[in-house]
């Protein structure tokens, strides 16, 4: 079995790799790039943990072969913040305490991230509704929803 | 296992047809993937159709719309003149899955996956919507409802696939609608579904219908009597009420844990009766 060479972006950064024809984009990112932050929950794409972007489409890498990432770009919960400037999301995930084990967290934030873009100021009912693909066994999601919605308010009142 | 993707249709049918094995056809993945995963699917090949011209694309045609196999539900959602010419087939597209399954997910792979309880079948086939299949000698159109044979079956050769699904052009006193019955808020695999089209003239009396019922039998059911039970009415309660019977005559569906043979046929009228009311509205009654 032959491995398949892919060129893509990932958070920006022109990558290459080497990935076997089933090999999802998830293991590819984590076994191959080291870029642990996208989590396996389930494997066939129903918790949302593997959440990333694939040309700015939301999807679960995980029902994604890594073939399938040629010529695109790949947007990933290590691309969130700036340095060490976290993204608003990060802050407001720290302040009102979103998160417990953290196994959901990262694709949850990319999850919203992408929200946020789509729709700079969704109501809570938007917001559980765009986060549904997003189990989190912890929370109660309570916590979430009102980090997300602090989040946006910052991020519209900064621009 | 290989991976293959093709840039034409010819290359593609040529290598269903070739002796490399069995081969899948790869659109949104999010059935073949989730299949391979739990080890109901080891092709020996996967066919990506992604890179072939098209296949992304949402094209105006003769007043009509055609969908390239690989659209996902979410660029149908986003898609302003689709969403408003065929509100029902982008409704029903857009329930499946979650957030991310719709960045992915294909009303062509829906089709062809041939579950009963596909969300998207009913309303394409209220639809009146063709397949476009190419194989060997190039492409054939067929009506959507003639693809799945049965639960996991298709009519598909295995040097075929499908391409594209269109939409036909209908008066602009049209509407559709497509409602599902599933015991949670949403995610979840319709118990009953019902996909409905019709046409009002300038006096709201209905002169074309097609009705669609799903996951109340191996496959989807188009429920002629219920059309006709539509047909020459002004859609009011006496018409809806031979419609919902109409549709519960229809319905053939099996008892399990998600529901009873009783409710899902007393459902199968209910659903049909709602979603008449949603697609007059939407013709401008």
């Amino acid at each position: 079995m032959s491995k398949i060479h892919v060129s893509t972006k990932i958070n920006g950064d022109p990558t290459e790799f080497l990935c076997e024809p089933d090999e999802t984009l998830l293991d590819v990112l984590r076994d191959q790039l080291g870029m642990t932050g996208s989590k396996e929950g389930c494997g066939t794409g129903d918790c949302g943990a593997c959440s990333v972007t694939v040309n700015g489409r939301l999807v679960c890498s995980c029902l994604v072969l890594g073939a399938e990432a040629e010529g695109a770009e790949v947007a990933t919960i290590e691309g969130m913040a700036e340095g060490d400037q976290l993204h608003p999301l990060q802050r407001h995930f720290i302040e009102h305490a979103a998160l417990q084990c953290g196994i959901c967290t990262p694709g949850i934030l990319v999850a919203a991230k992408s929200l946020l873009e789509h729709n700079p100021n969704p109501t809570e009912e938007e917001t559980r509704y765009w986060l549904a693909g997003n189990l989190c066994r912890c929370t109660g999601y309570d916590k979430i929803i009102r980090a997300v919605m602090a989040a946006g308010k910052e991020m519209r009142e900064a621009s | 296992m290989r991976y293959h993707a093709p840039a034409t249709l010819e290359a593609a049918t040529q290598l269903l047809g070739s002796d490399l094995g069995d081969c899948r056809i790869l659109a949104g993945g999010t059935d073949l993937l989730v299949r391979m995963r739990s080890g109901f699917a080891e092709p020996d090949n996967i066919l990506d159709i992604k890179r072939i011209d098209g296949m992304r694309d949402i094209t105006a045609e003769d007043g009509g719309w055609r969908l390239g196999a690989a659209v996902s539900g979410a660029e149908m959602g986003e898609h302003v003149g689709l969403t408003a010419d065929w509100p029902g087939v982008v409704e029903a597209a857009g329930l499946i899955g979650s957030t991310q399954i719709q960045g992915r997910c294909t009303v062509v792979g829906n089709l062809c996956n041939a579950s009963p309880a596909a969300d998207s079948v009913p309303a394409l086939v209220a639809a009146r919507a063709t397949a476009r299949i190419a194989g060997p000698n190039g492409t054939r159109d067929v009506p959507v409802e003639d693809v799945p044979t049965g639960p996991g079956k298709t009519s598909l050769a295995r040097d075929e696939f499908v391409a594209s699904v269109f939409l036909p052009a209908r008066p602009d006193t049209s509407g559709d609608a497509y409602l599902r019955f599933i015991p949670r808020t949403e995610m979840d695999i319709a118990v009953v579904g019902c996909g409905l089209s019709l046409t009002l003239d300038g006096d709201g009396t209905c002169t074309d219908a097609c009705v669609a019922l799903g996951a109340v039998g191996p496959k989807v059911i188009i429920v002629e009597d219920a059309a006709k039970a539509l047909m020459g009415t002004k859609v009011d309660e006496a018409a809806l009420d031979a419609l919902a019977a109409a549709c519960s005559a229809a319905a053939t569906p099996i008892a399990d844990k998600r529901g009873t043979v009783e409710f899902r046929t007393h459902v199968s009228g209910v659903l049909a009766k709602r979603a008449a009311k949603i697609a007059a509205s939407r013709a401008g009654a």
